[in-house]
């Protein structure tokens, strides 16, 4: 039995607790906590622009704590100290307030973490159908590249599509194990993650939905454009992406021609006694 | 009948140019012809009930508001976190217009001019598709001041989450609106009274303001014909887990469940049987097999000792054991107990605790005792329904099949005296996840 998936070392304080501190007194000398002086805390000119352009949608500047924490860790890609101070600064409120914010959501991280987010729903459905195994499998993947953060999630709301993950906020499924490995190769070649999994081309289930008329589905690979329900398109959308009709496995041309990052030779794909000719048998 | 799934893959019907060509925004012309009193009765006609998971009555609701000229405010709740539910995505993607079209039209039926849509950070794509729309509507004039040359003006902001199940919760979704930790809020005052930023508040689910432009099209009570007399209506139904087709279903309400089950989401994979069913996402008590004829709507669901809730159906085979569904369960709410009170937060966690005792062979049978008597003690105890959501599924798992649960103890316990020491989870040492605090 899996279910509980693979424990990760906790750090563990005084008394096993898992707050650092939590037993010391008060130290009363300290002065409080204040609202930085926005002169002496620099903040990227953008980042400002985005704050004061939130706080401005609300009758209550503080509604905007969410969307700045939002946009600063966008920024520095955690909510570090300096993040908080500089909202805070922006915002007239204190660190410590936004710091109680910052740790209640799932979504901020107060602990540095890599760039991209994979996270892989681990809730009901996905693990009846093998998201546990998905996990432990992604968990392998990702090891040792300082870049991918995968974190176990709870319901990601996508469970038509079990097992699945949201990387980088696209989400994907269903998901093979052997999918663990290409989210990673996608990652590290910057290029769509997974993308005839994507949701965004995925149909109703409804039988009632009429299928005339409408002329999107998983992107077929021999078609040149591909439809896009939501409009938008992949983030990242620019010129220099492989495009929409390649495939997730890169021909020998397409290699040499995008030549993938060092550490992903073509040893890894190919074991050791295994020509690159030969056909692979694991698909 | 399909009210929201209506055509809904037609390529580009996110667009403001199709939503019109399909006759998108007429219901607004239509509500904005009438005078707010007799918008408000045709939804009391259509006796539409609330579909995040309460089931109370739209109409009833709005009609609570205080009238008066203070400020009011609508929120819509788009913070679909149960689990097994994604019905609201689907909409959001692929129809975003029909929301805010509801909204418009919930607002002057309500006389409110300022709406927030609460989206959960998880949804990136929905969220970005949504502020696109809102942008159409607001140059197209469907959003902004005197709406459509009417004496009605509305503001829409879009305010994305960040995670946390809780903030579906209504007063929690308030709190965290309003820049908080997500923290529910003692009831009463209830949020119609008195709400975000201390003004009455309208909190509707998504699939239910996007249900509005309908009722308004149909007229209350033509709408009312569908479906069963206490469940007016069709409903997306959100059918996940061990099923061939899982997926989003629009059924007229009264549908039989096995009928939703085996006809449309194509029954469980071959060779396997049902072993138990969540009818309304993860907090409804679960149905077995048995109960496979009944109904689905509100009050048939209620019958059988269930609820509807969300409208999410979880189908669990007989490949898995109760209790790898039951960890699961409880994992999940002692993870999202926010913590403010004592029954949820230590009931939660404990229950979980008791669970993994099972799991390394350390319980006996009469922990399932103490495990259902937790239950009873959280249940009706907290502000909130997030631990009576736990209680509830946990309390029919041990109820429904203590059989093999005291068969699980003791194979557990078989296996555990072979055991190494480490592979036995030590008592009091929590799961990662299960904590007020993160832990990294």
């Amino acid at each position: 039995m899996s279910a509980t998936g693979r424990r990760r070392q906790v750090p563990r304080f005084g008394h096993g607790s898992r707050v650092p501190g939590w037993d010391d007194a008060v130290d009363l000398t300290k002065a409080p906590a204040t609202v930085p002086d926005p002169a002496l805390t620099p903040v990227p000119p953008g980042l400002k622009e985005q704050i004061e352009a939130s706080m401005a949608k609300y009758p209550d500047r503080r509604s905007a704590a969410i969307p700045a924490l939002h946009a600063a860790q966008e920024v520095y890609g955690w909510c570090s100290p300096e993040a908080i101070d500089q909202v805070a600064s922006v915002m007239q409120l204190t660190p410590a307030y936004l710091t109680s914010v910052a740790t209640f959501y799932d979504m901020f991280s107060t602990v540095p973490k890599p760039r991209n987010d994979v996270y892989v729903c681990t809730n009901i459905s996905c693990s009846l159908l093998g998201a546990d195994e998905f996990f432990e499998a992604m968990l392998a993947a990702a090891e040792g590249d300082p870049d991918v953060n995968v974190q176990s999630f709870e319901c990601l709301g996508a469970c038509d599509i079990a097992p699945m993950a949201s990387v980088n906020g696209e989400y994907v499924g269903p998901l093979a194990l052997d999918d663990a490995e290409r989210i990673v190769e996608d990652l590290r070649a910057r290029r769509p993650v997974l993308e005839h999994k994507q949701l965004r081309y995925r149909r109703s289930a409804d039988p009632g939905v009429p299928e005339e008329e409408t002329d999107f589905g998983p992107p077929d690979p021999e078609s040149t454009e591909m439809t896009d329900t939501a409009g938008l398109g992949p983030e990242g959308d620019t010129e220099d992406r492989p495009g929409p009709t390649a495939a997730i496995e890169m021909t020998t041309d397409q290699l040499a021609e995008h030549p993938e990052p060092e550490a992903h030779t073509d040893q890894d794909r190919h074991p050791a006694g295994q020509s690159p000719d030969e056909p692979e048998d694991d698909k | 009948m399909k009210l929201l799934f209506d055509r809904i893959d037609e390529p580009g019907l996110n667009t403001l140019a199709v939503y019109e060509r399909r006759g998108g925004y007429d219901s607004l012309r239509k509500a904005l012809d009438q005078t707010p009193e007799e918008v408000l009765s045709s939804i009391m006609d259509a006796g539409i009930r609330g579909r995040g998971g309460a089931g109370f009555p739209m109409g009833r609701k709005i009609s609570f508001l205080p009238h008066g000229d203070m400020e009011k405010y609508l929120v819509c709740n788009a913070d679909e976190s149960e689990p097994g539910t994604f019905k609201d995505r689907e909409i959001m993607q692929k129809n975003p217009h029909m929301l805010i079209e509801g909204i418009v039209i919930a607002s002057y039926a309500a006389g409110i001019s300022r709406a927030f849509l609460y989206i959960r950070g998880e949804y990136a794509m929905q969220a970005d598709i949504l502020e696109a729309a809102i942008a159409e509507a607001v140059e197209a004039g469907y959003i902004g001041e005197r709406i459509l040359g009417s004496d009605h003006s509305l503001s829409l902001v879009l305010h994305r989450g960040a995670g946390a199940y809780i903030c579906g919760e209504e007063t929690g979704l308030l709190d965290s609106l309003e820049g908080k930790r997500g923290n529910p809020r003692l009831k009463p005052p209830f949020p119609a009274i008195e709400g975000l930023y201390h003004g009455p508040t309208l909190i509707n689910n998504v699939e239910t303001l996007a249900t509005v432009p309908a009722i308004i099209r149909m007229g209350g009570k033509e709408y009312a014909e569908l479906g069963t007399p206490t469940s007016t209506g069709t409903k997306v139904v959100s059918v996940s887990g061990d099923v061939q087709r899982p997926g989003n279903y629009e059924i007229d309400l009264g549908m039989s469940s096995r009928e939703l089950i085996y006809g449309l989401a194509g029954g469980p994979f071959p060779g396997r049987e049902i072993k138990f069913w969540f009818p309304g996402g993860s907090s409804s008590p679960v149905l077995t097999k048995d109960d496979l004829d009944v109904p689905y709507d509100f009050d048939s669901m209620a019958k059988a000792g269930s609820m509807l809730g969300s409208g999410a159906v979880i189908v669990v085979d007989d490949s898995h054991t109760v209790l790898e569904v039951a960890l699961k369960v409880a994992k999940f709410y002692a993870h999202e107990s926010c913590g403010k009170c004592v029954p949820c937060r230590e009931g939660t966690n404990w229950t979980l605790k008791m669970l993994q005792r099972i799991q390394s062979g350390e319980a006996t049978p009469m922990d399932l005792d103490i495990m259902a008597s937790v239950q009873e003690q959280i249940i009706g105890n907290c502000l909130c329904v997030l631990g009576d959501a736990m209680a509830m599924p946990i309390g029919s798992m041990v109820a429904k099949f203590r059989d093999e649960l005291e068969a699980e103890i003791e194979a557990a316990r078989e296996r555990a005296e072979g055991a190494e020491l480490e592979d036995v989870i030590p008592i009091g040492v929590a799961d990662e996840h299960a904590g007020p605090f993160p832990v990294h």
